[in-house]
């Protein structure tokens, strides 16, 4: 009842105002009449009408709305400040929510699966610890004997080629076990999931499609459920279409799906031993989703437990015998951990940028504030109480942040699209970046929190104003901040100079790359002839894997003198001379080593290490071949995985020696040195055309310099360094600026004392002198305090860095000198200025 | 200023509004009048604190206001005290008592 009349009565008066006005004056009218004129003066009536017009909650929205108004009206009435402030706060607020929409889905959204956290990544732990993609065996195995998992699944990647519509696609898929899309929880959209009855053996050809394909290729037609397509030459039944926002994140890019169709029957992988397969390849990711009322815990002791007591009927070979145990993560962690310390970095860099743009907003409105002492002084004079006071400036600071925020919003849908296309190809969830409500939510908050803090110092300041230190404790805090800033992109500067500088164990130089899917090892002879002969390339090889590519093929390695892993390159003859590696010993393959001949490999010189004595003349046997090779020859090493990654142990052998032919190949061309025929760009038609006379069907993709292949490979840390780079170069613009308005500010206000000075004969070089040191100073401070907080801000950026401490003393001096520089830069200005002040001056200024 | 020692003590207008208003509805004058003349001139009704008042009783849901006629044929804001309104002189009275009563009994006793 009471609340009714609350809201109600408040709204009447919100709403009628002036029917509410009347009706207060009429009572009070009546009042004063009765009450006679002697004891009515004006003077009371005013106060009474203020003092009963003041009571209810309405009257505080009206007071608020009266301060908005008057706030928009001051921000108007001085554009430049407004349009300062407000970008400055933009850039701010703009920023911080671009990164934050980069960030959000990635570190702190759950996957869109049901019960995201029961799903958990299981990998095989290599010796030295890394991770190892399982084998179909280990799958096997596990799905077998596992308890503690509802749904076991394994995945590999599958690049089929779609032919009969249209003209041939090369498509992104993936070949699954049956229970792929039981364990991520997400059922198709139309027809019906894989079966365990359909994964085995010599089964039916059936595939899934993505929405995006479904929509694309087959014109969202319902009817496509059970008709056939053609993949590579053969007949598959579409059985199912997923749901459009499926967000595969083991590989984002498939468009299709079909079962890897692998033996399993248990007396497969029994005490015979069948381990010539290829199922027994560590080339496997496995996911699993942990049974509905056991702990993730449980089960990650579990496997442990499995791992560890081999059991009779799965018997285990020597390379995947899950000795070193298995590495259980949940999926969540293992899809983010490898960018989690660039974004963690990112953030942290734009959270800086947001203070140091909020700091210089707040140095604006003080200086403003000396301007507005005398309006302010005349509010209290009249009455005003010190909270009304310091609410309505704390209103002007929060509008000029929601003008700011909501011009920062403007630029972060722009930013976060920059952001996406300068992102990393690796970076997870990119499908779920955008200005969507949480990402909103914070850029409101942060908003809020900008009004909020620039306002407070002006705010509480507005009576006792001690402005030179104050503002003189904001630069230093601006350049402070700056410098961390700065030190952080000067770090990862050098990082990646750095690693730059590693050799990659190869010549980049004039190398194209491509990939190809090749029917047959016949064809691919042919083709490399074909290439050979096109004007321009001065030779051409394939190879299974590709440096620097994101391919990473590795397999155990049984030699007399123990096991070891390497990854496995079988490539045409050419290979290393066309890539550029060098020989160290012994000789390299040629044209006759063919099937049929003596096996033989090359091996690379860390391995020849690893496995110690003279390699030349050793015998291996590698992953599931059961022949013994023989070592002819070692080369120097090569980075595979990434120019900071040590793994370069590697065995080469050649193509039609190795136990089947890997239909994916990497085709790498060397240009010849003339510079007519050396645009690779312009190379590139001719060598397809090339590729097709030999087989129309063949599907090329990727292509790519080497070079870039080299640059591409750093992608993670050249995107942490772009954007600190852009960050560090605003917070540099800022804390100029700002050291720059405080001097010209104080400038302003000690004209009469500089007017002075000159006129008891100080000269101008004195002047500037004296404003110049008062602006070094605060610049020193600034870089004092921001070392100590740049050291503690490159220790957390230390897993980003690469051949350079966090003391890395060239990038501080370097700095701190740039810095210093541009403050000087910033004092010159006002201090100039100064010296031209004439002494008149002191005797006009009131 | 020269009122401050015969304004009503704080927080006792409410209770001497709803009191004043169990005897009869009454306009804003005929409530502070007839305060002053009970309190024999003791307590003195500041209007602006008086108009105040009424606006949070009315909002309480303790009285009603209604615009009428005055025996004098003017029209004037009459207040009413509701049910919810006459409760709350019940309770507002016993603790009125209570902390009168408290005060004396200190303002009695001896060292």
């Amino acid at each position: 009842m009471s609340l009714w009349r609350q809201v109600s009565r408040g709204l009447w008066t919100l709403t009628h105002r002036r029917a509410a006005d009347q009706d207060l004056a009429d009572e009070l009218q009546h009042y004063l009449e009765q009450l006679g004129p002697e004891r009515a003066s004006q003077a009371r009536v005013t106060m009474a009408r203020e003092e009963a017009r003041s009571y209810g909650w309405e009257n505080l929205i009206e007071q608020t709305l009266a301060d908005i108004r008057y706030a928009a009206r001051r921000l108007r009435s001085s554009p430049a400040f407004t349009i300062i402030a407000a970008l400055t706060l933009a850039v701010g607020v703009g920023a911080s929510t671009a990164i934050f929409s980069v960030v959000y889905p990635i570190l702190f959204e759950p996957l869109p699966y049901p019960d995201a956290g029961r799903v958990l990544m299981i990998s095989d732990r290599g010796a030295g610890g890394n991770r190892v993609d399982v084998t179909f065996g280990t799958y096997a195995e596990l799905a077998a004997r596992g308890r503690s998992l509802s749904a076991l699944a394994v995945a590999k990647a599958w690049q089929p080629t779609l032919t009969g519509r249209a003209e041939p696609e090369r498509l992104d898929g993936q070949r699954v076990s049956a229970d792929y899309f039981r364990v991520l929880g997400i059922p198709p959209l139309l027809g019906r999931n894989f079966d365990a009855a359909d994964d085995r053996p010599h089964g039916a050809n059936l595939a899934m499609i993505s929405d995006a394909l479904w929509r694309t290729r087959f014109a969202g037609d319902s009817a496509i459920i059970g008709q056939p397509i053609a993949l590579d030459g053969d007949r598959f039944t579409v059985i199912g279409v997923m749901p459009g926002g499926f967000d595969n994140v083991l590989q984002p890019s498939a468009q299709i799906w079909s079962l890897l169709q692998y033996e399993s029957s248990a007396g497969f992988f029994g005490a015979a031993g069948n381990h010539d397969a290829r199922e027994w390849g560590h080339h496997l990711t496995m996911i699993a989703r942990v049974r509905a009322g056991l702990s993730v815990e449980t089960a990650r002791r579990e496997l442990g437990d499995l791992a560890r007591t081999p059991a009779p009927e799965f018997a285990r070979p020597y390379w995947a015998n899950l000795d070193n145990g298995l590495i259980v993560h949940a999926l969540q962690d293992d899809v983010t951990a490898g960018v989690r310390p660039a974004l963690l970095a990112i953030l942290g860099a734009v959270l800086l940028v947001l203070a140091i743009a909020c700091v210089n907003v707040t140095n604006l409105l003080l200086a403003r504030g000396v301007q507005r002492r005398g309006e302010l002084g005349m509010r209290a004079a009249l009455g005003a109480s010190r909270g009304r006071i310091v609410r309505q400036l704390l209103i002007e600071s929060l509008v000029l942040a929601l003008l700011g925020g909501a011009l920062g919003l403007a630029f972060a849908s722009a930013g976060t699209r920059v952001l996406v296309a300068l992102s990393p190809p690796e970076l997870p969830r990119s499908s779920a970046i955008g200005i969507n409500g949480p990402v909103f939510l914070s850029a409101f908050g942060v908003t809020l929190l900008c009004g909020v803090c620039i306002g407070l110092i002006p705010a509480l300041q507005h009576q006792r104003p001690r402005l030179r230190s104050t503002r003189g404790a904001l630069v230093v805090a601006e350049v402070a901040l700056a410098l961390v800033l700065l030190v952080g992109a000067g770090l990862l500067l050098r990082s990646l100079d750095s690693l730059l500088s590693i050799p990659p164990g190869f010549n980049s130089a004039r190398v194209l790359t491509m990939q190809v899917q090749l029917p047959s090892e016949r064809v691919a002879r042919q083709t490399l002839d074909a290439v050979r002969r096109v004007p321009g390339v001065t030779s051409a090889a394939f190879t299974s894997q590709l440096p620097l590519s994101g391919e990473v093929d590795g397999y155990g390695v049984h030699l007399e003198s123990g096991d070891y892993s390497a990854l496995r390159y079988t490539a045409s003859a050419g290979y290393p001379q066309t890539l550029g590696i060098t020989l160290r010993r012994g000789r390299l393959l040629d044209g006759h080593d063919i099937a049929g001949r003596p096996r033989v490999v090359l091996v690379s010189e860390s391995f020849a290490k690893r496995i110690g004595g003279d390699p030349i003349g050793q015998r291996l046997r590698m992953g599931p071949d059961s022949g013994w090779s023989t070592i002819v020859g070692v080369v120097g090493n090569v980075k595979q995985v990434s120019l900071a990654a040590d793994e370069t142990d590697a065995v080469y052998m050649t193509t039609p020696q190795w136990i089947w032919f890997d239909s994916k190949q990497s085709l790498v061309i060397r240009a010849s040195d003339d510079p007519a025929a050396s645009d690779l760009a312009a190379l590139t038609p001719a060598i397809k055309a090339a590729i097709w006379s030999v087989d129309k069907d063949v599907p090329v993709v990727r292509v790519a310099a080497m070079t870039d292949l080299v640059a591409r490979s750093e992608a993670r840390r050249r995107f942490a360094l772009t954007v600190f780079e852009a960050f560090g170069l605003v917070a540099l613009a800022l804390a100029a600026i700002g050291l720059y308005g405080v001097l010209s500010g104080s400038v302003t206000e000690r004209l009469r004392e500089i007017g002075v000075r000159s006129a008891l004969g100080a000269s101008p070089a004195g002047i500037t002198t004296l404003i110049v040191r008062q602006g070094m100073t605060l610049a020193a401070l600034g870089v004092v305090i921001g070392l100590v907080g740049a050291v503690a801000a490159s220790r957390a950026i230390g897993s980003l860095l690469f051949g350079v401490t966090a003391f890395d003393s060239v990038t501080y001096v370097g700095v701190v000198l740039v810095l210093l520089g541009v403050s000087l830069l910033a004092c010159w200005l006002p201090a100039v200025r100064a010296s031209g002040v004439a002494p008149l001056i002191s005797l006009r200024s009131p | 200023m020269e009122e401050k020692n015969t304004d009503v003590i704080q927080g006792t207008l409410d209770l001497l509004i709803l009191k004043t208003l169990s005897l009869a509805p009454m306009h804003g004058f005929g409530i502070a009048r007839r305060v002053e003349q009970v309190s024999r001139g003791v307590f003195k009704v500041n209007p602006g604190s008086l108009l105040v008042a009424l606006q949070r009783l009315e909002r309480a849901g303790w009285l009603d206001a209604e615009w009428r006629q005055t025996e004098n044929a003017r029209r004037a804001k009459f207040y009413t005290l509701t049910k919810a309104g006459r409760k709350q002189l019940e309770v507002e009275t016993e603790d009125w008592n209570r902390r009168a009563g408290a005060v004396m009994r200190l303002l009695k006793a001896e060292g």
